[in-house]
């Protein structure tokens, strides 16, 4: 194979997201996706008559229509959370081509505000995989239906349950190790408005929520928000004619090792092994170099097995490495500064989210929970039932 | 080796509602065995090596033959989760139940329930063999209970009739 290089061909250059603290958004579905269409291209400093490429989780012609363009690069990748991180590494790859110049990925969801209507998509097309759970809502045949189901297996927080157990029973994890990911992300939470939950947290309190499914805790689960976000990808030549400083692409990988949960080659090891590496290479950076970690917290399990398999700490020594906090403020390694799809937001693919907090914290602009000095972010998602990783690592021009 | 009893001459089992899968063409054999309680994985002739879960193509070699073989019928708990919030089909009045990853000496792992036992004394590594829950319509789901006599490790493809 010869050797993949997407380091600093593109740049994201305008980020937007929805959320609130109520957890509910008034609008919803394409007019939900076009306004943050237009307002991360307004952040880009760019107009729609540029854009001439699209990615979204769903009917990307559709999506097209409505917003009056005809793009040449259309990417409809839809493989759970980190589908945006793909239409990252795809977009990326796709410029550096010459394929198109200007691309747009766009996200929205309300699951919970479809959930207090009682309604589907309202007829009007915008649709797409939304809800967590959803992923019987995938295209083709649906052996889980057959082979997993009828067993009772909630989805998805009970295929995080048993790779919980397994990381248990296999390395000593404790659920005071996973909580203390849940505490460290509801104190970045804190220093941040927009999030739905603020309150201080305590390993004590994330123990003495109920347990949903053992040995996940309702506070080692994330929440169930309306949220929407997009962003604006273009040259790295381009970008540096854009008003905000751009965020460059320094390196894209994903890696998908399964669909369902009893399909998992290894329950304590994620495709992220793969991707996180190779995106590493492709940018030129080892664990030491990052900054900042927007690492996908669909679960607290979820989070420290990125940490084992991005290469922060060896495979197996997650919990000990997260047991002194130095995932929060102030704390060696930043993760979520948002507050995580654990207490910001999480309409069901939180991939989006990741990137557009990457990109703020890259340009300065995130307020009281800032992290100093950044110089390169990586936005690691996870899709399906820990079944596709994306891993991008962004920088800022001094590292380009 | 005695013959399976017929399924008309098994003891009646007790019921709890769940989500009843549907046969298909691909996995009739599997489903029919269990009327009868009979636990068979399909295996690739080319390879010969168990595969789980049913396909057109082995996984391993592209074969497109299969044997339904029967199963030891054992295995060990891989990985369990006691939910105490039903999934999809359960009757959330029947209480918290264990789903788990059963892996069996045949060399392939299965999405089950460990039933038979006190919830909290299931762990990762626990024998079990396999028990029935009936569906509807006299298929059987495979579930596992705690194995009484764990034996050693069977050889991969051990076939042991009842």
């Amino acid at each position: 194979m010869s050797e993949r290089t997407l380091r600093g061909a593109a740049a994201l250059v305008g980020v937007a997201d929805d959320v609130s603290p109520t957890g509910e958004l008034d609008r919803r579905g394409r007019a939900l996706e076009a306004a943050m269409v237009f307002e991360a291209l307004d952040d880009a400093g760019l107009t729609l008559a540029d854009v001439d490429g699209l990615c979204c989780t769903g009917n990307v012609t559709g999506l097209a229509e409505y917003l009056g363009i005809h793009p040449r690069f259309l990417d409809g990748t839809m493989v759970g959370g980190s589908s945006f991180q793909l239409h990252v590494e795809h977009a990326a790859a796709a410029i550096a081509a010459g394929v198109c110049d200007v691309v747009v990925s766009v996200y929205a969801a309300t699951p919970r505000s479809d959930r207090k209507r009682g309604a589907g998509d309202g007829g009007d097309g915008a649709g797409g995989p939304g809800g967590r759970g959803r992923r019987g809502g995938m295209p083709g045949p649906n052996p889980g239906a057959e082979w997993e189901l009828p067993y009772g297996l909630r989805l998805p927080m009970g295929a995080y349950a048993l790779v919980a157990s397994r990381h248990m029973a296999v390395f000593g994890t404790t659920s005071e190790q996973l909580a203390q990911i849940a505490v460290d992300t509801r104190r970045w939470a804190s220093l941040n408005p927009r999030a739905r939950y603020r309150d201080p947290l305590t390993v004590d309190d994330v123990l003495a929520s109920p347990l949903q499914a053992s040995p996940l805790h309702l506070l080692d689960c994330c929440l169930v928000t309306d949220g929407a976000g997009a962003f604006v990808m273009t040259s790295a030549e381009r970008a540096r004619d854009l008003p905000r400083p751009p965020a460059y692409v320094l390196g894209a990988a994903s890696c998908s090792d399964h669909s369902m949960i009893s399909q998992m080659p290894d329950l304590t090891t994620t495709a992220g092994s793969v991707s996180g590496p190779a995106a590493f290479a492709m940018a030129g950076v080892k664990p030491e170099d990052v900054d900042l970690l927007m690492g996908y917290d669909s679960f607290t399990i979820t989070a420290l097995l990125h940490l084992e398999d991005l290469g922060f700490c060896p495979k197996g020594e997650g919990g000990p490495f997260v047991e002194d906090g130095k995932l929060g403020p102030g704390g060696a390694l930043p993760m979520n500064t948002n507050g995580g799809g654990l207490s910001y937001t999480h309409p069901g693919m939180y991939g989006m989210f990741l990137l557009v907090e990457a990109v703020r914290q890259l340009r300065g602009e995130a307020g009281a929970r800032q992290v100093a000095d950044l110089r390169v972010a990586v936005a690691h998602g996870s899709g399906g039932v820990l079944s596709t990783m994306g891993t991008v690592v962004l920088g800022t021009e001094v590292v380009l | 080796m005695s013959e399976p009893p017929k399924a008309s001459e098994l003891p009646a089992l007790p019921r709890r509602k769940v989500f009843e899968p549907q046969s298909s063409t691909l996995s009739g054999p599997f489903w029919e065995a269990t009327r009868e309680r009979r636990l068979v994985l399909p295996w690739c002739t080319a390879c010969e090596r168990a595969i789980w879960f049913p396909r057109e193509v082995c996984p391993h070699c592209r074969g497109t033959s299969f044997d339904w073989r029967p199963a030891s019928g054992t295995g060990e708990v891989h990985a369990v989760s006691v939910h105490h919030q039903p999934g999809l089909g359960r009757d959330a009045a029947e209480g918290a139940y264990a789903v788990a990853l059963v892996q069996l000496p045949e060399g392939v792992r299965m999405m089950s329930n460990i039933v038979g036992c006190a919830l909290e004394d299931i762990t990762v590594g626990m024998a079990v063999r396999v028990t029935w829950q009936p569906l509807s319509d006299g298929r059987h789901l495979a579930q596992f209970e705690p194995d009484p006599e764990p034996e050693a490790e069977p050889e991969a493809g051990a076939a042991a009739g009842s």
